[in-house]
Parts: structure tokens; C-alpha cells; sequence
């Protein structure tokens, strides 16, 4: 599996539904009608900020993410999109 | 349900996923809600006992409450069944009425209502995922538990659906003796119709009580299904049901765990709130949706929830090697067989439900609540012809019994000197 691209910009799937919950969030995608979980905070609120944020990467920053953790999140983020929980947005 | 889960993160890890749900959710996940008790078929596994109509079933509006309900707690989806849910008049209606509130439907059918129309709209929806009920590959099988025509009724629909272009629905199977030889042959009427195949585990629930000791698949069919199933992983959907396999070897796809009163639950026609849909029983009711609070409360604070959420011990299956994967298998399969909740499975893999169902009392299973069964079903044994004699009426001689309500009952124009004025002659 390619790397997750932490420089491109990306948001939530418009057909994925988010409920966060005290452990992470629970995500569930209308689409392939799949269930998934975000096991932690940190990652819903990465999640979050994908779509203001002009990359992945810096919606890692802005949600407290430092660079020991930084790879953990990209592999995150990278089953996030192989699932196609996450997608690319086209840039404006 | 299907899972996927994202890897773990290696730090502050609060425990497994199955840890987290054991102690509840503040909502489900999803669950399953029967409209209906009615339906057009008698299939003699139907784990409501469904045939007839509950005349205090929820009316359009309580079910549209229930729905903002969901909508509130973020419900994704509800697996809508019954009874054939399709037959109440106003189920497109509270379909779309979910879908439009967020919360969306997957409902079970046996095909009856899915005509090309229904399918073309059906294909139109991103929101609606339709289960078609399937249990045997060939009509001899099928019919045989689901009733006479029921097989073609299905294929029919599947044909409608695969017709208007839904690709994906589900084509469900409950495993039985007679349908395991033909799981290959399931997989491939899934594939021509580009659907997906949706295997779950025959329960001892409603009036599949009646039948489980000649429907249950043997040892050595569970054996063959478990292969079967790791074969084809993620590609064939289980509802999570076969957990208590996982002690033949690695764990299937899925949440293995007992989801009732924890992640799922059911309500049923007339607002009662199960733990799980096999669990039609008061021993399991949790209360009414038709109570002050709603569902919300119900599920937030009902005494049995909390008690289902609580630590479980693993009483007999404490020491077995598998009972992490296991976890002590399904509490309706116990509680219907006369098993106790925290002992073996009945079909318990390593052989200890054979043992104890051998050492049961012969009598006193519990029975399921509310037999909703057309009277007619299972239907009479019929050796023969029917002797029939057809004569005219006696019109000189019309019986008067005691509870007659006609007001003319016992005149006769024909004794009376003027005659009828008209309107009550035959």
C-alpha cells in the first residue's frame, strides 16, 4: 500500500456519518455500508480538521500531533482512505 | 454489522474494541426493529413467530417518533424486519421518512413487495441497503422451511433488483442442515445477481424452537461452514452471528461478541425493547418505547441493559482456552435450549453444548412469548381429498338458533299473507 499522502489535501468521504464516542468515534460509510472506528481523540480530531485544514499533515499539527507520533497517524489516515473513509479534495 | 477497524495505535490504548463495547455505547450501533408480526409467509424457523398482526402495533407516528428518536442519538442505520415488513401500507412511507432523517434502513424481505417499480426506486436510494431471505439454493430446500412458492417469490425479486441496477443488496441465508451442502451453490446465485451473500446462524428463537433439533447443522457441518467462511472472508457477511466458531481456529471477520443490550438491541412491533432480536422473551425485555423517556431511556437505564453491560464472568467457560474468541457463544441459543446463560453454547465447538443438552431435564424449555402464527400454520397434515357435498340451499327450512342477530331471522314470506315488501328475499 502507497504511503498516505501527508501533503495533499483531503476530507471525509460525503457519505461517511462520524459519531464521536468517549474512546474516539465510530464512523459508519453509507456507501460500502461499513463500520469503522477511530481509536482515539487525536485521530477524530484530525478527522475533523481535514477539510479546513490545506493538509493532511497540517491537520495533524493543529490537532497536537508531534513528529514521534506523526507516523502512527499517517498509517491511521492511510487505512482511513484505503477504505475509502477519507478522500482526496480537489484543490480550489 | 460488518467492521472494519483502523490499526491500532500503539500508545494510550484504551483496550480492545470488544472491551469498550462490553460496557455499553450511550447509543447503538445499529439494531434491528420488526414492523410487523404479519406476514404473508410461514416459514417454521421465524424466530417472532410471526403470521398475524398485532392490533397494537405503532402507528405512523410512533413510528416517526421512534425514527427523530434515532436520529438524536445518531443511530446510523436500522435493520428493519418483522414479519414481512413490506405488507404494513405506510413502509415506503417510514422509509424514506428515515432515510430523510438521517438514519438509514436495511431492510429484510422475502421478495413479495419487489416489483420492477420498487426496485428502480429501491436503486435510486444511497441510504437503503434490501436483505432478501433465502434457505435453500434450490426450491426443494427452500420451500420446504420457507413454504410453497417462496423460493420463486425470492428469485423474482432478486431478478427485479438485479434488473433496476442495485448491485450489493444481500440475498441472507440461515444455516440449516439442508442448506449447508449447498453454500457453493448460494455463492454463486449471489454472483449472478451481483449481490452479496449473507450467511447467519439458525436460532432457537420463536418458533425455530419447534424445529432446531432437525434443523441445527451437525458437528461436522460446522466444522465444513467454518472453513467455508474463512475461505471467504470478508467477501461473505455473517451478522457477526458465527462467533462460537472462532474456537476452531483464528476469528472470523466481524465483532466477536455478544452484541445484545450493548451495541444492538430490538424493538418489536408493539414498542417492547428486547436485548436482541432472538431474545423475544420476557427475560429479556428491557421495557417500552411506548414509556415516559422513549427508547432513549430504555437503553440508557434500563435494569436488564445494565446488568447485560456489567462484567461478565465465564462461569463454566471460564477455563476454556477459547472463551476469549468464544466468549461463551449466544445467549438466546442457551436460554431456548434450556442451557444455563453462563455454561456452553449448545453448539459449542469443543463438544460441551452436545454434553449438557444430553444432561438437560426433559421438560420445561422456556417458551418464546407471543405466537403470532397464522392458525393455520404449521398447516394441517392433509392425508387426502377434503369430503365435500354441495346442495342447494334449504330455503323451506332456515335454522333460528338462540344467537341469530338477524332481525327477520326465522320469517318466512312464504307463511306470511303479504309477503316480503322486498329487499330481504335471496
Amino acid at each position: 500500500m502507497q504511503a498516505f499522502d501527508l501533503d495533499r489535501s483531503w476530507r471525509l468521504h460525503p457519505q461517511v456519518s462520524i459519531r464521536p464516542e468517549p474512546f474516539g468515534a465510530l464512523l459508519y460509510h453509507f456507501g460500502t455500508r461499513r463500520l469503522s472506528f477511530l481509536k482515539d481523540r487525536t485521530l477524530l480530531a484530525i478527522v475533523q480538521r481535514l477539510r479546513t485544514e490545506p493538509s493532511a499533515g497540517a491537520a495533524c499539527t493543529s490537532a497536537g500531533v508531534g513528529p514521534a507520533d506523526l507516523a502512527r497517524y499517517q498509517r491511521a489516515l492511510g487505512a482511513l482512505a484505503s477504505s475509502n473513509m477519507v478522500i482526496e479534495r480537489q484543490q480550489p | 454489522m460488518t467492521v472494519l477497524s483502523t490499526p491500532r495505535p500503539s500508545t494510550p490504548s484504551p483496550g480492545t474494541l470488544v472491551d469498550l463495547f462490553e460496557t455499553g455505547l450511550d447509543a447503538p450501533i445499529c439494531l434491528t426493529w420488526e414492523l410487523t408480526y404479519a406476514c404473508n409467509l410461514s416459514c417454521v424457523h421465524c424466530l417472532s413467530s410471526s403470521g398475524r398482526r398485532d392490533p397494537r402495533e405503532l402507528s405512523t407516528g410512533e413510528c416517526k417518533a421512534v425514527i427523530d428518536e434515532l436520529e438524536r442519538m445518531q443511530v446510523f442505520y436500522v435493520n428493519i424486519g418483522g414479519g414481512e415488513p413490506t405488507v404494513r401500507p405506510d413502509f415506503w412511507e417510514l422509509v424514506d421518512y428515515a432515510t430523510a432523517h438521517h438514519v438509514g434502513v436495511k431492510f429484510s424481505t422475502n421478495g413479495v413487495k419487489i416489483t420492477p417499480e420498487i426496485a428502480a426506486r429501491l436503486a435510486a436510494s444511497d441510504y437503503v441497503d434490501v436483505q432478501i431471505s433465502l434457505d435453500g439454493a434450490t426450491a426443494e430446500v427452500n420451500d420446504q422451511v420457507r413454504g410453497p412458492g417462496s423460493f420463486d417469490t425470492a428469485m423474482r425479486a432478486m431478478q427485479n433488483m438485479a434488473d433496476a441496477g442495485f448491485t450489493g443488496f444481500k440475498i441472507s441465508v440461515v444455516c440449516t442442515r439442508q442448506n449447508i451442502p449447498q453454500l457453493d451453490r448460494f455463492k454463486e446465485i449471489a454472483d449472478r445477481f451481483q449481490a452479496q451473500l449473507r450467511l447467519t446462524r439458525l436460532r432457537p428463537s420463536g418458533r425455530g424452537a419447534d424445529v432446531w433439533d432437525e434443523l441445527h447443522p451437525t458437528a461436522a457441518q460446522q466444522r465444513e461452514l467454518y472453513d467455508w467462511l474463512v475461505a471467504h472472508g470478508e467477501d461473505v457477511l455473517t451478522g457477526d452471528s458465527f462467533f462460537h466458531l472462532s474456537a476452531y481456529g483464528g476469528s472470523l471477520p466481524g465483532l466477536n461478541m455478544c452484541g445484545a443490550g450493548r451495541v444492538v438491541c430490538l424493538i418489536d412491533p408493539v414498542g417492547d425493547v428486547y436485548a436482541c432480536p432472538f431474545a423475544i422473551h420476557d427475560e429479556f425485555l428491557a421495557g417500552s418505547i411506548r414509556s415516559p423517556g422513549g427508547f432513549t431511556e430504555v437503553w440508557q437505564h434500563s435494569e436488564l441493559f445494565r446488568q447485560l453491560r456489567s462484567p461478565q464472568t465465564g462461569g463454566a467457560c471460564s477455563g476454556c482456552p477459547f472463551f476469549d474468541t468464544c466468549r461463551g457463544g449466544c445467549m438466546a441459543a442457551k436460554f431456548f435450549t434450556g442451557l444455563p446463560l453462563d455454561g456452553p453454547d449448545p453448539e459449542c465447538v469443543c463438544g460441551l453444548g452436545e454434553a449438557a443438552l444430553q444432561a438437560r431435564p426433559a421438560a420445561g424449555l422456556p417458551r418464546p412469548d407471543g405466537d403470532h402464527s397464522h392458525r393455520t400454520s404449521p398447516p394441517r397434515p392433509r392425508t387426502g381429498p377434503v369430503p365435500v357435498t354441495i346442495s342447494r340451499r334449504r330455503v323451506d327450512a332456515a335454522p333460528v338458533s338462540a344467537c341469530a342477530e338477524d332481525p327477520l331471522a326465522g320469517f318466512n314470506p312464504a307463511s306470511e299473507p303479504s309477503g316480503c315488501g322486498g329487499g330481504c328475499g335471496n
